[in-house]
C-alpha cells in the first residue's frame, strides 16, 4: 500500500471508512487500519479535522495575519520565539518565512478590539519580538485547497454516451 | 402534422435505429432523486490552467478562423505528444488534422476511405458512433462479438474470420467504451498482421490512452508498419476533462488526411479556435492535473470493483477509461430491465449494456466519473437491489465459523 496516496485520500476526506480506503487502495482492511494506526501513534498523522465555512453561521470571529519580524537569538535561533508566540490559544498558526519578515502568525478573536489588544499586550512584548504588522482579513476566497461557497457545481448530462 | 416528410428523408438515415442511450436519458430525466453513473465524460471541470489560457486568448483577440488543419503551433504540440508517447513521427503540416471532437474524425474517417458497400469490421459491445458512422458513409458494418470470458478484447482469429472480398476498414478502440477493456502488445501485433495480410485500413480509437491503468498502452499506429494504414484519432475531452470544447485530432498517412481534410474544410471549416488555445495548453502543461486525475479515476476504479465483488455481481476488471461492466445475468433481469427498475427502485441511473451493440446484453455499464460519496451511496442502494432479486455474494464457511467472501469465485480476473 502507498502511505502517501493513503495521506493524501484522508487529507482531503477523513471521513472515509476504512472500507471505502481499502478498496481504493486495493488493500486488505486489516492493513490499512494497522497503516493508520501507525501514522497516528507516530504522529504523522496529527488530527483529523473538518473544514468550516463559518460565513454560513452566525459567528463573530475575525482573523489577522500579524506579521513578526524578530531578533534570533543565540543557540535557538528563531525556534524559542516562536514557541513563545505558538503557545498562545489565539494563535492559528505560525510559520517562519524567507523576506521582509520572520514569523507569519495568524490570530483569531472574537472582535478586532480583542485581536489588537492580543498583539499589543502578548504579541509585541515578547522579548525578541522587534516590531509587527496587523493585517486584518477581510475575507477568506479559498482554504486548505477548498474554494469557500464554490458555486461550480456537477453540470453534465445524467446520461451520455 | 405526423410523419409529414417522412417519406422523403434518406433511407440510409432512416435506417439508422434510435439511440439506446437516448431513450434511457428521458427515463433519467423525469426521476428524482437520481446519482447518475451512466456519464461518459470525467466529473472534472476542465484544470483552470487551460480554461484560464482560453479566456487569456480570447481577450487577446484571437477569435477568427484558423487554416483548415488548425493551428500549425496545435498540430506541432500533437506531433511532439504522439512522439513522446509512442515515437511514432507524424508532419504536423500534412499528417495531423485538428477536429471537432473524435466524434468528427471518426465521421471524417469513414467518409474518406468508404466506398458504398464496403465492410467495416466491428468489435462489440463498443462505442455508439461507430456503426452509423460507418453505415452513412455508405458502409457496411460488421459485427464481431467480444466476451467476459475473453476480456472484451478482439482476438486477430475473430477478426480473420469476419474477412471478406468487400473488408475495407477494422475499428478498434482501446481502452473501451463501455467494457474498460485494454488490449495487449502482443493482441494488437496480432491484428496487425491480419490488417497487413488483408489489405485493411485499421481506423484506431485512442482517446481513453491516458487512462489506462495497467501502465501499459500501446499504439496501433506505432506497430511495424502501421502508421501507414492507421487512422489514428485522439482527443482531449477525457484526459483533459475537455469534453464541452469540442476538440481531437487525426493522425494518418497524408493520403488520409488530405482526403479528411477536404471533407472537413467544407463541412466545418475549421475547430474553433479557442478551443485550440485550449487544447495548447492541455498538451504544453496539462501533465499533472491529468495524472492526478487519472490516479483518482483509479482508486475509483478499486472501489466499484470491490463493490460488484461484494454484492456477487461478476465483473471482470476493466483495465481502462472509466467504465466497469458487471454482468447482470444473475439477477434475471435484461440489461434494459435492470437498468429500468434499478433507476425506478433506486434512483442509480446506468446504461443498459445493449446500448452499445447486441454483445452487450445482460451487462450494465458502470461510470465511476463521479464522486467517491456518490460511488459509495449508489453502490449501497444497488447492493440492496440486487439482494433483493435473490443475487448474494458467494460465500464459504471456515472452520472457525465465520464468513468470508470468496473473492474468487466471484470476480473473474481479478
Ligand atoms: C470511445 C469514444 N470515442 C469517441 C468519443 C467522442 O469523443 P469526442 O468528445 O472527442 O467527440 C467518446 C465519448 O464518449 C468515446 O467514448
Amino acid at each position: 500500500m502507498n502511505e502517501k496516496e493513503l495521506l493524501e485520500l484522508l487529507e482531503t476526506n477523513a471521513n472515509l471508512s476504512i472500507a471505502e480506503i481499502s478498496a481504493m487502495l486495493n488493500a486488505s482492511e486489516d492493513e490499512v487500519k494497522e497503516k493508520i494506526k501507525e501514522l497516528e501513534s507516530n504522529k504523522t498523522i496529527l488530527r483529523y479535522m473538518t473544514l468550516v465555512n463559518w460565513e454560513k453561521c452566525e459567528r463573530e470571529q475575525v482573523e489577522a495575519l500579524i506579521e513578526v519580524r524578530i531578533t534570533p537569538q543565540r543557540e535557538v535561533g528563531y525556534d524559542a520565539v516562536a514557541e513563545r508566540i505558538y503557545r498562545f490559544p489565539e494563535v492559528r498558526s505560525v510559520k517562519l518565512m524567507s523576506g521582509t519578515y520572520d514569523l507569519a502568525v495568524f490570530v483569531e478573536g472574537k472582535s478586532m478590539q480583542k485581536v489588537a489588544h492580543f498583539v499589543n499586550t502578548k504579541l509585541a512584548t515578547i522579548e525578541g519580538v522587534v516590531n509587527t504588522v496587523t493585517h486584518f482579513v477581510l475575507k477568506t476566497y479559498k482554504k486548505d485547497g477548498v474554494i469557500i461557497g464554490d458555486q461550480e457545481e456537477d453540470r453534465r448530462l445524467m446520461i451520455s454516451p | 402534422m405526423k410523419n409529414m416528410w417522412e417519406e422523403k428523408l434518406s433511407p440510409v438515415v432512416k435506417s439508422i435505429p434510435p439511440s439506446g442511450i437516448r431513450k434511457f436519458f428521458d427515463l433519467v430525466s423525469e426521476t428524482r432523486g437520481v446519482i447518475s453513473l451512466g456519464v461518459g465524460e470525467p466529473d472534472f471541470v476542465t484544470p483552470w490552467h487551460i480554461r484560464e489560457a482560453a479566456i487569456y486568448a480570447i481577450e487577446q483577440g484571437y477569435t477568427m478562423y484558423t487554416s483548415n488543419y488548425g493551428l500549425l503551433e496545435l498540430r506541432e504540440v500533437i506531433r511532439d505528444d504522439i512522439y513522446k508517447n509512442y515515437e511514432v513521427q507524424y508532419d504536423p503540416r500534412a499528417e495531423i488534422l485538428v477536429t471537432v471532437g473524435v466524434s468528427e474524425a471518426l465521421d471524417l474517417a469513414m467518409r474518406a476511405v468508404i466506398c458504398p458497400g464496403d465492410e467495416v469490421l466491428i468489435p462489440e459491445p463498443s462505442y455508439v458512433s461507430y456503426a452509423p458512422t460507418a453505415v452513412l458513409a455508405g458502409g457496411k458494418p460488421v459485427f464481431m462479438q467480444t466476451t467476459m470470458d475473453n476480456n472484451f478484447v478482439l482476438t486477430p482469429e475473430q477478426v480473420e474470420k469476419s474477412i471478406t472480398p468487400r473488408t475495407k476498414v477494422l475499428m478498434i478502440s482501446y481502452p473501451n467504451n463501455p467494457t474498460g477493456a485494454v488490449m495487449d502488445r502482443e493482441t494488437m501485433l496480432g491484428l496487425a498482421e491480419v490488417a497487413k495480410k488483408h489489405d485493411l485500413i485499421i481506423i484506431s480509437d485512442e482517446i481513453y490512452d491516458k487512462l489506462n491503468y495497467t501502465g501499459e498502452q500501446t499504439c496501433m499506429a506505432a506497430l511495424p508498419g502501421m502508421r501507414e494504414r492507421t487512422i489514428l484519432l485522439n482527443g482531449f475531452s477525457k484526459a483533459y476533462a475537455m469534453t464541452g470544447w469540442r476538440i481531437a485530432y487525426a493522425a494518418a498517412h497524408a493520403d488520409f488526411i488530405s482526403a479528411m481534410t477536404k471533407i472537413h474544410q467544407y463541412s466545418i471549416l475549421c475547430t474553433p479556435i479557442s478551443a485550440q488555445m485550449a487544447a495548447m495548453e492541455a498538451l504544453k502543461n496539462g501533465d499533472t492535473a491529468m495524472k492526478k486525475m487519472v490516479r483518482e479515476f483509479n482508486r475509483r476504479r478499486h472501489l466499484v470493483l470491490q463493490g460488484f465483488k461484494d454484492m456477487g455481481l461478476p465483473c471482470f476488471e476493466p483495465g481502462g477509461a472509466f467504465y466497469a461492466f458487471p454482468n447482470i445475468e444473475v439477477t434475471g433481469l435484461s440489461s434494459e430491465e435492470f437498468a429500468e427498475q434499478l433507476l425506478q427502485e433506486a434512483q442509480v441511473a446506468t446504461v443498459p449494456g445493449s446500448a452499445f451493440g447486441d454483445a452487450g446484453e445482460g451487462y450494465i455499464r458502470v461510470s465511476y466519473a463521479s464522486s467517491i460519496e456518490d460511488i459509495s451511496e449508489a453502490l449501497r442502494r444497488m447492493g440492496k437491489f440486487v439482494r433483493r432479486r435473490g443475487v448474494f455474494p458467494k460465500k464459504v464457511s471456515t472452520s472457525s465459523g465465520t464468513d468470508f467472501v470468496q473473492k474468487e469465485g466471484i470476480c473473474n480476473n481479478v
